[in-house]
């Protein structure tokens, strides 16, 4: 049975989503960094911290958007094989809940149309979409906006077969600990293994939507998420990169096959505002 | 060690600011960050005057969000200095002693900090709705047309932020993160 779906519905959606995710952290992230603040080591550390929380507070009190930097709209577009969109194309819509949500929310427009030219789009369009088929008769939306103080941060290193766990563990603690103060730590961790070039960075981008503290479902891969989570708060970098014992908050590692040659690892980081909402349609 | 201080500061408030001290800024700021900063060079490179008036200037690397009806500014946290280090020093030679942002800098950067003495602040990254708190007026100066990237005059009280780079060559998050860092886990 096919169902349909009204191309304006997906605007709404996205509109409100856009508005959301830029005032309200999800349960998960909030209680991520309140945790934080009774762990963490340093006074300077846990000053910093408190300051986020109020951050928080203020945000959601006032509806000013928690960081100024709204971020790129970054939409994971799940479509049930059984459902029709009827009334106009989907890519449209999603824009268009861009469109709105950053005009209508008072959320920053950060986005320039030719990336060398440089001229703001003057409505934060257009979002970076990923679509994916799925059964079902349902849509599923993850809206993550991404700023880029932490963009920049991310990397991605294609090692060798030979490199193993050691060298995906040297990797991920480089890149975190080069991107130091500019990610705006406490981060969250994104991290892609497998696949190709592109589909590392995809997976190390999902794996930022994944619930703080969850785990991978793969024993091994836990266990690396743990020792990495561990490993990083060690480097010392702490809050604000002040120095402390606080430097992430999350690892998230995602998997994939991948080539007999090859050992893809991508980074993703994001700073304590890991933004995204989730609907189903 | 926390110290309230006014705008705009001299050579020799600069000097008596360290590494590590917490300070709350009240006065007059100017806001400016990539785009601003560009065509800030292109002027001078045109032999023209700059739009601030840059002797002893503060200035805050930040975009803010737009301002809700009867508020003065949106979100207005700072944003990473890094991308500035290709313009500050030659700012910083021609008058300005102070900036605002987060993250690291350039060794050109420091070294202009310490030849003209002046100081880096971080203000905490991610905390734009906290920090727009402190924001009581902000004035459109020049660059409309580049939307969140204008340059803005900002009268600001007690604003929170933390000496990173001081006139005598000290850098904060260099000495800091060794405190914390765990040898046995790297």
């Amino acid at each position: 049975m096919i169902r349909t779906i009204q191309a304006k519905e997906i605007t709404e959606h996205i509109k409100e989503m856009c508005i959301e995710a830029n005032h309200f952290l999800t349960q998960d992230m909030e209680g991520a960094l309140k945790n934080a603040v009774s762990k963490e080591k340093s006074p300077v550390g846990k000053k910093i911290l408190g300051q986020l929380a109020d951050n928080l507070r203020i945000a959601g009190e006032e509806m000013i958007p928690i960081c100024q930097d709204t971020g790129m709209a970054v939409v994971f577009f799940e479509m049930g094989q059984e459902v029709h969109v009827d009334g106009g194309s989907v890519e449209e819509a999603i824009h268009e809940g861009v469109r709105q949500g950053y005009q209508e929310g008072y959320l920053r427009k950060s986005v320039v149309g030719d990336p060398l030219i440089r001229e703001n789009t003057r409505d934060n369009t257009p979002a970076v979409i990923h679509y994916s088929i799925v059964p079902g008769d349902q849509i599923r939306i993850t809206l993550a906006p991404k700023g880029f103080g932490s963009e920049n941060m991310s990397r991605i290193f294609m090692l060798k077969p030979a490199d193993g766990v050691e060298g995906v563990k040297n990797a991920i603690l480089t890149a975190v600990a080069d991107a130091g103060p500019n990610a705006c730590p406490p981060m969250v961790v994104g991290v892609g293994i497998g696949g190709t070039f592109e589909k590392a960075a995809l997976l190390a981008k999902q794996a930022l939507t994944r619930e703080a503290g969850s785990h991978s479902g793969i024993s091994h891969i836990k266990e690396l998420e743990e020792e990495l989570l561990e490993r990083i708060n060690g480097l010392g970098i702490g809050p604000g990169g002040l120095g402390g014992t606080t430097t992430a908050l999350a690892v998230n590692i995602n998997t994939y096959a991948t080539h007999i040659a090859g050992l893809p690892v991508a980074v993703n980081i994001c700073c304590h505002v890991n933004r995204h909402a989730v609907r189903t349609i | 060690m926390d110290r309230h201080i006014q705008t705009p500061i001299t050579e020799e408030l600069a000097q008596e600011l360290h590494a590590g001290d917490y300070v709350y800024l009240s006065g007059s700021i100017y806001v400016a960050r990539d785009a601003a900063h560009k065509r800030m060079m292109e002027a001078l490179d045109a032999g023209q005057e700059l739009p601030i008036e840059i002797e002893n200037a503060t200035i805050y690397y930040m975009g803010p969000s737009p301002a809700r009806e009867g508020r003065p500014i949106g979100s207005a946290g700072p944003t990473t200095a890094s991308r500035m280090d290709k313009y500050a020093p030659r700012l910083l030679d021609l008058g300005q002693r102070a900036m605002i942002g987060k993250g690291k800098r350039t060794k050109e950067v420091l070294d202009a900090i310490v030849r003209n003495k002046g100081v880096y602040f971080a203000a905490v990254g991610g905390a734009g709705a906290l920090l727009s708190k402190c924001i009581h007026k902000s004035t459109l100066i020049c660059y409309e047309d580049l939307g969140a990237e204008a340059i803005l005059q900002l009268e600001v009280e007690d604003f929170p932020v933390v000496v990173v780079a001081d006139c005598a060559g000290n850098n904060l998050y260099e000495t800091a993160i060794l405190e914390y860092r765990s040898e046995s886990l790297l």
